[in-house]
């Protein structure tokens, strides 16, 4: 490198600029390809070569021609294998959709650190079909996996995937509240059902309900209500807050501070997204010294271990008490265990759930799950269980017609299914109006770590938003 | 806000900073010498802390499971020169970078495979993870300490090594010219595969040191790796010294943009719209710090004078 321009370290970013650039030229040479292929209104058979071209923007039509002209035949050999791929997806080649089976969309996180999540939804969601021996009513099922990568981007883009690729009648599953939000307009405008199996989202509960909309989970707020009421039993005066910043993060804080009376001393949100904040030193050292007589936190998947860790490590757990809503569950447990966090066993959580409920349903999911997984199902893997039911209950009540989109609302309506969690309806914002029970981490008779319930907090209880949802 | 809160808080930015500076120092040391851009080199941080979690756990001790570590890192990373570097020493940066993001996502992809979606955790033996109650020193974890300490002696080692020894002699010789130390009879070719190895012990070393933390997952290198990247740019590419500044600087902007932004802000708007505003303003604080540096020093805090 010769000559102080004095932007040597730039040059990595200059580079990539390059790459941007190329990869740009890229997309618009395949999504042209794409828009000659996906054209629905253009008639197969007639001059198709020419309309689509020209449809494009005279910007990215310059593009194409410098394209074409720079083709190698390699080039060529490669595109036209893609548009073989493409003519050979029945969805596109002219194959009319038929009904002799259900297609169930199943947006989870696969991969990364909260992977442990979608994996225990997964065996949920498989265990229920294996329950209904993979047939709803006279119909086969079939569930198509994705992988949200827990970002809201993804999850749209897989969402999208499903409902106009693989056209799918359902669409489940959604760890993330941010990911569902992202998502929702992909199903519910293509008028299929939206079922969630975990998030939450007070803006779903409320302005932005809609009648394709359901869910067999909670909504944020009133999991953090439910602990909220607990503490004031306690009679707590001081709290500190910590959560992840993002759309659950908020809710969970908001029904907290709906009921509880005490003072709030500080509220800490971290970072979340693809790489959470997984160090929470600053965060602790400010709990110690605020004077708080408890700590409240919440923290999924990803980071519930960094959290507890550092809550020991820091001296935390001998000085302040912690009360917590998701950030114990049955996926990570059995690591706390092998890692031998002591601040653990005792700790009280609020849940709609749990696995020692003696309901027949839960009894027969609860074992059944441990003889295949030899672990406790977690409430991730309960709600999953419980959507797949939902749709089996839509599905056989308008007995496989799956066109009557109206019938099987009215169906799911009735919320008249097994459900792990015992007997429920459904509010008018379609969210469960459900108990809440108070939960304890204690060890078994195998001395693994699970938990029971201590007491019920709310009995059939609804979210704080329904006013708002004008269905 | 209390004199003794923000001794912890310094504290903690110092051992974020000391971390941070073990990964970007094999980074910078790299990048410098031969102008070569590796992506992968998070991955090293992750497959330190991974293989260190199998080694305590088969041992049962912490610290044999870091010396067990520290030469199989010093293999992958001598490996991982022979055999994938070498080859892209004459391409530009964008093959480069291509070629290690996609090594970088091959190795995400291994350990998955190897250790599982879940990650691995190890907890500390017991001496280690008392919370230290001093009066001076209240919340502020044993462990964190003896982290700092370690890496401050591993940066003077470095410092030691890079302007005191022969081997140093040899670094600083090649980040200012190859060839004239090739044509001086130096076997440059496996000179590069030695500092690789020892980017790679640093950075897995690093990984080591946060297992008991935060523990290890798949793709944890990623985000530390935007970090190192912005420590590089900003202490200057290729210097050392630079690297140890910037990632000081860096940790301690962090920590305290977390701890004090949201207190800092209440003096200027209500607090309700402090506590939305401020996890924010804590996550754009050290690019707009490294904004402004690239402003006025646009080759880093530390720049090589050479070249």
């Amino acid at each position: 490198m010769s000559g102080n321009t004095g932007y040597e370290g730039l040059m990595p970013f200059m580079k990539l600029r390059l790459l941007w650039t190329r990869a740009y030229y890229s997309v618009c040479f395949f999504r042209s390809g794409l828009l000659f292929f996906l054209s629905e209104e253009s008639d197969l058979s007639g001059n198709t070569s020419v309309i689509p071209f020209f449809w494009l923007a005279a910007p990215e039509r310059s593009h194409l021609i410098a394209m074409i002209r720079s083709l190698t035949m390699k080039k060529i050999f490669i595109f036209i294998f893609l548009a073989l791929c493409f003519l050979s997806n029945p969805a596109l080649s002219g194959e009319k959709e038929t009904h002799d089976q259900v297609k169930i969309g199943f947006v989870t996180t696969l991969t990364g650190s909260a992977a442990l999540i979608g994996e225990d939804m997964k065996f949920g969601a498989e265990l229920a079909l294996e329950h209904l021996k993979g047939r709803m009513g006279e119909l086969d099922v079939s569930i198509i996996y994705e992988d949200d990568e827990s970002k809201p981007e993804i999850g749209k883009q897989v969402t999208d995937k499903l409902v106009q690729w693989d056209n799918v009648d359902f669409v489940t599953g959604f760890i993330w509240s941010h990911v569902l939000l992202a998502s929702r307009r992909s199903v519910l405008n293509a008028g299929n059902f939206l079922i969630s199996a975990n998030a939450g989202p007070s803006q779903m509960a409320g302005k932005m309900c809609h009648d394709n909309f359901f869910s067999v989970s909670w909504q944020g707020d009133q999991m953090s209500m439910a602990i909220g009421e607990v503490l004031n039993k306690k009679g707590i005066k001081n709290i500190y807050m910590m959560a992840p910043n993002y759309t659950a993060g908020k809710d969970m804080i908001s029904g907290f501070l709906r009921v509880f009376k005490g003072q709030v001393m500080g509220i800490d949100q971290t970072k979340w997204g693809g790489v959470p904040q997984l160090d929470f030193s600053a965060e602790f050292a400010k709990v110690r010294s605020s004077g708080a007589d408890a700590l409240w936190a919440f923290y999924p998947g990803k980071s519930n271990f960094s959290f507890l860790n550092q809550y020991e490590q820091s001296g935390l757990a001998e000085h302040i008490p912690l009360y917590t809503v998701f950030v114990f569950d049955a996926t990570t447990l059995p690591r706390m265990q092998e890692a031998g966090l002591k601040s653990v066993p005792g700790s009280l959580f609020p849940q709609f759930w749990d696995p020692t409920l003696n309901i027949p349903a839960n009894n027969v999911f609860v074992t059944d799950f441990r003889a295949k997984h030899n672990r406790y199902p977690s409430f991730y893997a309960a709600q999953s269980y419980d959507a797949i039911n939902l749709i089996n209950l839509a599905v056989t009540s308008v007995k496989g017609d799956l066109t009557d989109r109206e019938g099987m609302r009215m169906a799911m309506e009735t919320a008249d299914f097994p459900s792990v969690r015992g007997k429920f309806r459904f509010g008018r914002n379609h969210f469960p109006i459900q108990n809440f029970y108070l939960r304890k981490i204690v060890t078994d008779k195998e001395s693994n770590w699970t938990s029971e319930v201590v007491e019920t907090i709310f009995i059939d209880h609804q979210d704080p938003y329904v006013d708002a949802c004008l269905r | 806000m209390s004199f003794e809160l923000l001794l912890v808080q310094i504290l903690n930015g110092f051992q974020l900073g000391v971390l941070l500076f073990l990964v970007a120092a094999g980074f910078t040391l790299i990048f410098g010498i031969m102008g070569f851009l590796n992506l992968a080199h998070g991955s090293f941080y992750m497959i330190g802390a991974f293989i260190c979690s199998s080694f305590t756990l088969l041992s049962g001790s912490f610290f044999v499971g870091i010396f067990l570590t520290l030469p199989v890192m010093a293999l992958l990373g001598a490996a991982f020169e022979l055999l994938f570097a070498r080859h892209l020493y004459e391409r530009d940066h964008l093959d480069q970078a291509l070629a290690t993001f996609g090594i970088m996502l091959v190795f995400n992809a291994l350990v998955q495979i190897i250790w599982g979606v879940q990650g691995v955790q190890i907890s500390l033996p017991d001496y280690l993870r008392i919370g230290m109650d001093l009066p001076v020193l209240r919340g502020f974890s044993f462990y964190r300490l003896i982290i700092i300490l370690v890496g401050v002696f591993v940066a003077s080692f470095l410092y030691f090594l890079v302007h005191r020894t022969h081997f140093g002699m040899l670094i600083r010789a090649c980040s200012s010219d190859r060839m004239m130390l090739a044509s001086l009879g130096v076997n440059v070719q496996r000179f590069l595969t030695v500092v690789f190895a020892l980017g790679a012990v640093l950075s897995g070393f690093s990984g080591m040191m946060v297992l008991p933390l935060s523990g290890g997952f798949v793709g944890m290198g990623r985000e530390i790796m935007i970090l190192s990247f912005i420590v590089v740019i900003m202490g200057g590419a290729g210097s050392v010294k630079g690297a140890f500044w910037a990632a000081l600087l860096i940790g301690f902007i962090d920590t305290m943009g977390r701890a004090f932004v949201d207190d800092l802000l209440k003096f200027l708007v209500t607090s309700q719209i402090s506590e939305t505003v401020a996890p924010a303003v804590t996550s754009i604080l050290i690019y707009l710090f490294m904004f402004v540096i690239l402003f006025f020093m646009p080759r880093g805090l530390f720049p090589l004078k050479t070249r």
